[in-house]
């Protein structure tokens, strides 16, 4: 089989009060607070309109805003980019939101605009929306950052002309705790994805 | 009335996150869907829940909302005559 | 590019803890669907698919002595081990392991069992039952995981990451999930009717499912087999949880697994839909089967039968359609009357007998997701 290396063209992540693009800090978060309020400083910070923001759980608006992060100086993926996204908790934030509307029989109201994100892959959908990707959608998840099934998984889609474009990462969300990490591996670029790479750069 | 009807925006505001939008801008007659406050499908769901939480209201079929939700002014009245808390 | 085939399956549901069962209670229009009275799950009755406590209790009980896994577990390992047995050559720790579910243990939240709740508690509980080196992969992307979790194992086994990869996957009937569509008005209130005029929304049920998925065949016994020729996912790119009015991803995915199969429309000779039977959903279904060319073939929803079982569903609906594409039968659309979507696809009314050579199998879900996939039937 034809091997073909692939590149790491760029990368996020949202950790420790920071946004960082391709090692530059973006963003740097002084206040001490919520996650909630932390990503809406991010949405200020990087001057986006765009008020159905508002409107999304905080694990789709961390994996939102890694994706504006992302591409906010990168030429514009077209719509056969896939979308590979994983963590541990998956919507467990918002499923426990859920779960207290419903605890008591009494005061009984679970909240549609809340159960609509008790699904992980809700956060693939926004990104969809927002960039028009039309292509592979895949949530997984795992323990912890797996970057083997990450770089096999976009390698394969890239291979296979299922994708023209990986945006493949993390975007974990737990009790206030985050930690996203996103790469758009492509043709483009001078870093070679390998297993080793997207780790490094994960826990950079 | 304008207390309630004023109530209705406040809580709609917070209720479907419009963080962007202040009591002022909304107008008692424009319309929440569409055009208007640009309300979707959840929203309008999210306002079956407001209605049966805070006024004793549940609508007996959904589709009711379609027109109850026109603006804050018709939801206003029919919150007036028909709220049992 | 390599073949990849689906070798054998088995199914843990209201209508059978066997696939033999589940079909002949499909060709006798059983459904699993009654009134439910249980108020740990919903105050008032109402109509869904549940799995017998005790008939599932007296099975696990066969199978292992130990009590402490869950519900769902047992469902789950159950449907495994059944394809185990029934396959003494298939050796699980040499087999990629891939897990489709939306909620897993969601109801051990209400419990305060938050550490069950976590998906990759469920994979440590199957990967420590049958001691497997590696975690098994989860997928969780809403009511299409069963769907995608065949097209990846397929991607997988073409990639050379495995040879064999056994797909299972499962969700409940819970309170969790129950409580959420009743907030969307999504709940019929009676047993689903997809693609009907009268309809008024979905059923939820539960199952859990396995198949195994290979690069080759192993079994010399049989002279036909079905092989997953095309798949594709899509994304509306639209809304989170309004279907598209245009039917975009579903159509999108549909043509790129055609393209992949390297069939048109006219090749396929049946349809197994999504078909929740909410008034969006059908419709947006019909407008995907209207675009691409597929109006006239026969098709039909299980969730009469089954009800919704979310990140089972689609996996479990794969496994019929694959042993209703070998008998050439086709049960019909439980629950169909009159056809009440814009466009006028074939709707099947009774059980018949069709010559199949290409099924189409169709999920979408919220987020947008959807997913096609083509399987043909090959002599061997």
């Amino acid at each position: 089989m034809m091997v073909e290396d692939y590149k790491i063209t760029s990368f996020c992540s949202i950790k420790d009060n920071k946004v960082i693009v391709d090692n530059k800090v973006l963003y740097v978060h002084e206040e001490q607070g919520t996650v909630k309020e932390f990503t809406k400083a991010i949405y200020k910070s990087l001057g986006i309109k765009y008020p159905k923001f508002y409107k999304m759980d905080t694990l789709c608006k961390l994996g939102f805003l890694a994706t504006e992060a992302l591409l906010r100086n990168a030429e514009k993926p077209d719509n056969q980019t896939a979308l590979v996204l994983s963590n541990r908790s998956s919507s467990l934030a918002t499923d426990r939101i859920h779960q207290e509307s419903i605890a008591n029989k009494e005061d009984y109201f679970p909240s549609p605009a809340v159960f609509v994100y008790t699904l992980p892959n809700i956060v693939l959908g926004e990104i969809s929306i927002r960039h028009q990707f039309k292509g592979e959608n895949a949530f997984f998840v795992s323990e912890q950052f797996d970057a083997k099934l990450l770089t096999d998984y976009s390698r394969l889609l890239l291979d296979t002309n299922k994708a023209s474009n990986v945006i493949c990462g993390w975007v974990n969300l737990d009790s206030n705790k985050y930690d996203v990490f996103l790469a758009i591996i492509s043709r483009k670029g001078n870093t070679i994805l390998t297993e080793e790479q997207l780790n490094k750069l994960y826990h950079t | 009335m304008a207390d309630l009807q004023l109530e209705l925006k406040e809580k709609i505001i917070e209720q479907l996150s419009l963080e962007d939008i202040e009591v002022s801008d909304i107008d008692d007659n424009d319309p929440l869907f569409g055009d208007g406050l640009g309300l979707d499908s959840i929203d309008a769901l999210e306002l079956i829940v407001l209605l049966e939480k805070d006024y004793g209201i549940k609508l007996k079929d959904p589709k009711e909302g379609k027109a109850i939700f026109e603006s804050i002014g018709v939801m206003a009245a029919y919150i007036e005559n028909n709220r049992t808390k | 590019m390599k073949s990849v085939y689906i070798v054998d399956d088995s199914i843990i549901s209201p209508l059978g803890f066997s696939v033999e069962e589940n079909l002949q209670n499909l060709k006798n229009n059983t459904t699993g669907i009654v009134e439910v009275k249980d108020t740990s799950i919903h105050t008032d009755s109402f109509y869904g698919g549940l799995i017998d406590e005790k008939r599932l209790t007296d099975a696990w009980d066969a199978l292992s002595e130990i009590a402490s896994y869950t519900k769902l577990e047992k469902m789950m390992l159950l449907a495994m081990q059944r394809l185990l047995d029934k396959n003494p050559q298939l050796d699980i720790t040499r087999c990629g392991v891939l897990i489709s579910t939306t909620k897993g243990n969601i109801d051990q939240l209400k419990e305060n069992n938050t550490d069950r709740a976590y998906l990759d508690t469920l994979a440590s509980a199957i990967q420590q039952f049958y001691k497997l080196g590696n975690s098994p992969t989860i997928i969780s992307n809403a009511c299409i995981s069963g769907g995608l979790a065949i097209a990846i194992a397929k991607r997988m086994i073409q990639a050379g990451h495995y040879e064999d990869v056994i797909v299972v996957g499962g969700d409940l009937l819970s309170e969790f999930t129950l409580s959420g569509f009743f907030s969307f008005q999504a709940v019929s209130p009676k047993p689903c009717k997809p693609f009907s005029k009268n309809r008024t929304g979905i059923s939820l049920g539960e199952a859990a499912a396995a198949t195994w998925i290979s690069g080759s065949i192993k079994n010399t016994n049989i002279s036909e087999v079905v092989e997953v020729v095309g798949e594709a996912s899509a994304n509306d790119a639209n809304h989170i949880s309004g279907p598209s009015r245009t039917g975009e991803g579903l159509y999108l995915s549909i043509q790129r697994a055609l393209d992949e199969a390297k069939v048109s429309a006219s090749d396929i000779d049946y349809i197994s839909a999504h078909g929740t039977a909410t008034p969006f959903n059908d419709e947006m279904e019909s407008i995907a089967f209207s675009r691409s060319g597929l109006e006239d073939i026969p098709v039909n929803s299980l969730k009469g039968y089954y009800g919704h079982t979310l990140g089972a569903s689609a996996l479990l609906e794969t496994i019929i359609a694959k042993h209703h594409l070998l008998a050439n039968e086709v049960v019909c659309s439980l629950g169909f009357d009159e056809l009440g979507v814009s466009y006028p696809i074939d709707v099947i009314k009774k059980n018949k007998a069709i010559a199949m050579q290409h099924v189409l199998k169709t999920a979408s879900g919220f987020g947008g997701c959807n997913v096609a996939l083509v399987l043909k039937k090959v002599s061997i």
